[in-house]
This record gives structure tokens, sequence and C-alpha cells, in this order.
């Protein structure tokens, strides 16, 4: 192709790349780094239904004159990153001095929003796209392997949990393991504990949410690996069969090379997903046991008194934990572009 | 019967020539809400305006959307119709224009403490009053031989005798959801100890204290008698664990007793033992661990003064007392002239009289309100000591008042 033509024809793609996530993503680097102006407070007299009394308010004359001077606020480097609702610098240096053993210190650690929130969000990350791709693959399998009639229903139910919207199928949940719901009272039954509350315990708030992510991922894999399954060379297939291979064999050193592309394909989509997640916490309330940096976000915007620089600031730290996350498997895959050609 | 409202309504306008009639507008009006029956009723008045459009968004959302909406100019929404909490965020953000010349036109009618005046400026018109109070089970209360709490002390020895004498196994309720929902129970319990949130005159916290810890332990102490799930529930959770019979004493808001009481929404039982009572004092104190609460309408800065005049009469119309009928009288307790307490009012009115103190209207209130609600929840799920709990709080609100530009 002819560079002036390729110019052209890449000219609409990257114009859109460059306004919908270039300067978002700059936009967002630019207030991460920057916080309103000290607020100039005044004592007035207010009064209402129940009386007068003095209180402190901000003096909007004053704040509008500093507002003006410099519309962006006041410059911070990265003090946002480093303060106690992100990285913690300060009190993650105090805890290590103050911890008597490692796992005091990440005892302690825990305590801090960020790094609960990252221990969670990597726990769940690390368990769920794996099982996913595992539970996708079976289904796939199983599905394949079915007389052409009964398949086309069966597709249609396994996508159900990818279907129903994430914030709905996580609250049908969260009714079912309430301690008065069907799967609540049946866990208290089964354990003998009428105390047992799902949602009162951090581990077993965990194990729900992981369920249900993988409940609600696997249809995503499911259609994509049986998608692939229909590429299968039969030949290669049969010839395996005659050499005598089971079907964990076929499994093993078939299909699963045949579908490497995709299952690579499928696990960077869901590290990317996975570690965003946040439909499940607002339909779970879990945030007193497990929250995500896309929590803090949703909950810096929707607050009494929005923090917006704090709001960027998470948004930076996702974007560095997803680039992190997706390096090895973009080397691998640039390692095997490069290996082919 | 609706025929029969509309011929009724229209003789009413007809004889009287009532303000209703007048509601001519001149202009946009677009209102922004939470979402609740009182609400739902002041939006419909100014909706009964004509002359010019009124649309209403009324959501549980509103907080998320109403700064947003009005910072533009002009704003989208001419009106918000928010709380003395919720006030601030519009204040700190300098949307809301003062309503002295429109109150000094137009707002005749309005009694002296329906006028919100911050530094000597009319900011909003409140037309509701609301507050946390007891509300009791009297036929499980008399079965266990408990008198109607009038402390928290007698609270938890109450629900200690109900469960003991095996009525019920969590006697105890409240709006414990992590979040908003247990940050203002710590309020209310703090403010009943007597405690002050901040050093005075500035904006640094001081919460942990022995007030803060004796705060804490008694949310500890009441929560071993609530249901399991109690940091999940929020006040519709508590109050659908209210009507399925499960908790014979709470803690709860005045606005929600309309649906505690009626027959429709719960067990005749339930409905007809179901008693309201005044807020509990803790700690020997005198002043009772609740906060007062106002609901109120405002106008946008950014309007023309066309808009903002159509708003002001709109919203008017939507708390004329001519409209106070049997359907709306109930549903809250109004500020509006005319108002006669009903019977779901009493608790309120209680809190009022015990001179109960007022949700603080400071700047930086909301974020030690969102600090207290992520930060104390170790302390309750028994994680964490109280001190180190409120350390924590402290930590997190001075975090996000520095980068505010509260503190420096």
């Amino acid at each position: 192709m002819k560079h002036s033509s390729f110019f052209w024809f890449i000219l609409p793609t990257a114009t859109a790349m460059l306004l919908f996530i270039a300067l978002p993503i700059v936009s967002v680097l630019i207030q991460s780094v920057h916080t309103p102006h000290d607020a100039v407070l005044i004592e007035t007299e207010n009064c209402g239904p129940f009386g007068c009394t003095t209180a402190t308010t901000i003096d909007q004359e004053a704040t509008r004159a500093l507002r003006d001077e410099k519309p962006l606020g006041k410059f911070v480097g990265l003090e946002i990153y480093f303060d106690r609702g992100h990285l913690a610098i300060t009190e993650v240096a105090e805890t290590w001095r103050n911890a008597e053993s490692i796992g005091g210190f990440f005892a302690d650690l825990n305590n801090l929003p960020f790094y609960r929130a990252m221990a969670f969000t990597l726990t769940f990350t690390f368990t769920v796209t794996p099982l996913m791709l595992v539970f996708g693959l079976m289904i796939a399998l199983g599905v394949n392997a079915l007389h052409q009639r009964i398949k086309g229903v069966l597709i249609f139910f396994s996508l159900l949990p990818m279907i129903v919207s994430p914030l709905i199928g996580s609250l049908v949940l969260f009714w079912m393991i309430d301690s008065r719901g069907i799967l609540g009272s049946a866990l208290q039954w089964f354990f003998e504990d009428p105390d047992l509350s799902m949602k009162a315990s951090t581990g077993l708030t965990w194990i729900m949410l992981i369920v249900y992510g993988v409940w609600h991922a696997a249809p995503f894999s499911f259609i994509v690996f049986y998608a692939g399954l229909q590429t299968l060379p039969q030949d290669t297939l049969e010839s395996a069969q005659i050499d005598g291979a089971s079907r964990w064999q076929q499994v093993r050193y078939v299909i699963i090379p045949h579908l490497m592309p995709l299952i690579t394909f499928v696990a960077l989509m869901q590290l990317m997903d996975n570690f965003r997640v946040f439909e499940p916490i607002v339909g779970f309330n879990s945030e007193a046991h497990a929250a995500s940096l896309s929590w803090f976000i949703f909950n810096d915007l929707g607050g009494e008194t929005r923090l917006l620089s704090s709001a960027a600031t998470s948004s930076v730290l996702t974007i560095i934990g997803v680039s992190i996350l997706l390096t090895p498997v973009l080397i691998r895959t640039w390692r095997d572009f490069n290996a082919k050609s | 019967m609706f025929l029969k409202k509309v011929a009724l309504a229209s003789a009413a306008i007809l004889m009287s020539g009532s303000a209703m009639a007048a509601c001519k507008i001149d202009g946009r009006v677009s209102i922004v809400g939470n979402e609740f029956p009182a609400i739902h009723a002041v939006a419909d008045g100014a909706k009964a305006c004509s002359g010019g459009e009124v649309k209403a968004n009324l959501t549980a959302d509103h907080q998320k959307i109403n700064v947003a909406g009005m910072t533009g100019n002009p704003a989208e929404y001419t009106s918000a119709i928010i709380a003395n909490s919720s006030i601030v965020a519009l204040m700190n953000e300098d949307v809301i224009r003062p309503l002295d010349d429109l109150v000094a036109k137009h707002g005749k009618s309005l009694k002296p403490n329906q006028l919100i005046k911050i530094n000597g400026e009319i900011m909003a018109v409140a037309f509701m009053a609301n507050a946390q109070h007891l509300v009791y089970r009297a036929d499980v209360l008399e079965k266990a031989g408990v008198e109607p709490p009038k402390t928290y002390e007698e609270m938890l020895a109450g629900a200690k005798v109900i469960r003991d004498k095996g009525l019920l196994q969590y006697p105890l309720g409240g709006a414990y959801k992590a979040g908003w929902n247990l940050a203002q129970e710590f309020t209310n319990m703090y403010i009943g100890h007597g405690g002050e949130f901040f050093k005075p005159g500035s904006a640094e916290v001081s919460i942990n204290n022995a007030q803060g810890v004796a705060t804490l332990e008694m949310l500890k102490a009441l929560s071993e008698y609530m249901n399991p799930d109690f940091l999940t529930h929020d006040s519709n959770a508590t109050s659908a664990e209210w009507k399925a019979g499960n908790v014979a004493m709470m803690n709860m808001w005045g606005s929600r007793m309309g649906p505690l009481k009626d027959p429709e929404q719960s067990t005749a039982e339930v409905v007809a033992s179901t008693t309201l009572g005044a807020p509990m004092t803790v700690g020997g104190g005198s002043t009772p661990a609740t906060t007062l609460w106002w609901d109120g309408w405002t106008v946008a800065k950014n309007t023309s003064d066309a808009d903002a005049e159509a708003t002001f009469l709109a919203m008017m119309n939507g708390i004329n007392p001519d409209r106070l009928d049997d359907e709306m009288a109930p549903l809250a307790v109004w500020l509006i002239d005319g108002y006669e307490p009903t019977p779901a009012a009493v608790g309120v009115f209680a809190a009022a009289n015990m001179n109960a103190t007022p949700y603080p209207m400071l700047p930086y209130q909301g974020l030690l309100h969102t600090a207290l609600g992520a930060e104390i929840v170790d302390f309750m799920q028994g994680k964490e000591s109280a001190e180190k709990a409120l350390a924590d709080v402290e930590a997190a609100y001075t975090a996000a008042a520095r980068e505010k530009g509260f503190l420096n």
C-alpha cells in the first residue's frame, strides 16, 4: 500500500482513537495532579426551621477569584497518588517500621483502602480468569459433542448468564444468599449454624463474588471456544484417533493447541474485565468486604462531596494496573507474531 | 372516583379563585430531586402550572447529577430539591441563587421558619421536616414485660429480655448498611453522647475521643441484637424486616412511618401494634441521639431571571397550602402553613420538642460522613479496636479534606 493511501485509510480510525481514547487519558492525567484551590472559609449565621446557628461556609467570591486566576486548580504533583486513599506511601513506610513480622505487615497493609482493594481485585482476577477459561472450554466441548437438534436450545441456555445484566444477576443472587433467602437458609441448615451469614463474612463474600464472576463470564469463553471448535481440522483429529489417542489426549494435544490464539484473546479480555470488577460489588453491597479501584471511582464521584482529583488518580492507577497485567500476555503474543513472520 | 376529584377540584377553584388557578408561569422549569412520595407530591404541584414547560427528574441518585446538571450555563435543572446535608454540595459549587427578591415578590405566604438563610441570604425554601426516632411493637414489648425505651441502654436491656424469652431472635433493627446509613447512625449516637465533630472554628476533625469510643461500642452492642446481615441493610431492607414481623424496636426515619402503618404492606398484627415513640438519649445525656432534617427547594444560579421566577412560582404551587389534602398531608411532616400533624408525625415532633440537633451544614461534613461510612465497618465486624477505627476515620477524612482544600 502506498504511504498516502495508507494515511487516508487510517485517518478516521486514528482521529477517533485520538479523540475518544488518548485525549480523555491526557485529561484524566492532568486532573489527577491538580486539586481544588484552598477553600476560603468564613463564619456565618445560618437560619432554618430549627433556629439559627453559627456555622462555617465557603466564601464564594474569594474562592471564585482564585478559580478564575487558575481554572485548573492547584498543582500538587503526585500528592494525591501518595495520599492515604491511594498508594499511602507514608502509612506503608510506618507500617513497615512498626511491623513485627511479614505477616503482620500484610495484615496492617489491609487496613489501607488501596491495598485492601488490590488484595481482592487480584484474587478475583486470578481465580475467575482461569476458572472461566476451563468452564468455558468444558461447556464448549460438551455442547459440541451433542446431537445437532438440541444444540441450539442448549447454546441459548448456556448464554443466559451473559445476557442477564450484571447488576440484575448479582442482585438476584444477593437476595438468594440473604440469611432469610433460599441459599442462605439452606446453608444455615446444612452447617447447623442459625447465625451463619454469608453477607457478614469477608471470606464467604469473596467466594460468592468469585462464583458469580465465573457464572457470568463462562458463557463468553464458551461461545468463543465453540466458534473455534467449528474450524477444528477433522483430519488431524481423525489421525490422532487412529493413533489411539484418548479423549483427553485429543483435547490436550489437538484441540487446545488449535484454540490457543482464542484462549489468549479471551484471557486478555477477561484479565482486563476482571481487574475492573464493579457491578457485582454494587449488586452484592459488598463494599464492606471487597472493593475495587472502579468502585472507588464510583464512590468518589457519587459522594455528597465529590472528590474529582481522587477519582482521576484512581482512574490512572487502573490504567497502570491493567497495563501491568497485560504486559506478559502482550509480550508473548508479540514473540509468537515475530516467530511466525 | 377520578371524575369526582376533578369535579371537586374545579369547584374549589371556581369558588375561591385560589392560588392554584393563578399558577401561570412564563418560562422553563426543570426539577431534580430525591424519589419518595412527599417529593412526588411537591413536583406534581409544580407540574400543575400552565404557561410553560415543567419537567421533573426524581431519582434516588439525584445527588450524583444535581451539581453537574446545574453547573452549565444555562443550567439543565432550574431547581434542585435537597436536604440540609445535600445543600452543602450546591453551596460549595456556587450553583444556587439567593432568593430574597423572589421571596419578597411572590413568597408572602411562606412562614419565616421555612426560609433557609445562609450568611443572611435566603438560599432555599424548606417544606418538610424529618428525623429518626423510636418505633416499637407494642404487643411484643407487652409480652416481654418491657417498657418502651427512653434511652439506648434501656433498648439494649429490653432486647435482651425479648431474646431470652424466645420471642424474637433479632429483636432490634436499624439502617446500618456500610456507607451513608452507618455513618448516619454514628452521627446520631455521637451527638447523643455530646461529641463535637471538629475542633471549634476549623476543618480539623476530632472524633477519636471518649465519646467516639462510647458511640462505637453502643453501635456494636446494638448490632449484636440485629439480623447478622445488618451491614447490608438500608432503610428499605430494615423496613422490610419490620413489615415481616421480625423486629420489635428500631430507630427509623419519620418519613418511613406511613408505609409501616399501611395495612396493605404488612400483616394486621404488625400494623396494629407498630407504635411511634420519641428519639432516645444515650449515656445519660439529655440531647436525643438523632438529627433534625429539612427538605426544601432551591433555584439555579445559572439560569435566566425569567426562568428563575417561573421556577419559583411553580415550586410555590408545589407547596401551596391548598394542596394539603387527606392524601398529601400524611406523606410527611410538612412545614407548610395550615398543616395539622397526623399520627405518622408524632416521632418527628417529639424530636423537635426535645431540641434535637439539626444535621450539621458544614462544607466538609459530607467528607467526614463518607469517611465514617467506610472506616468504622472493620470495627463493626470485630476486626479492629474502636480507637484504631476512629484513627482510620480521621486519617481518611484528613486526606480527603486536604484534597478539597479545606485543610493544608
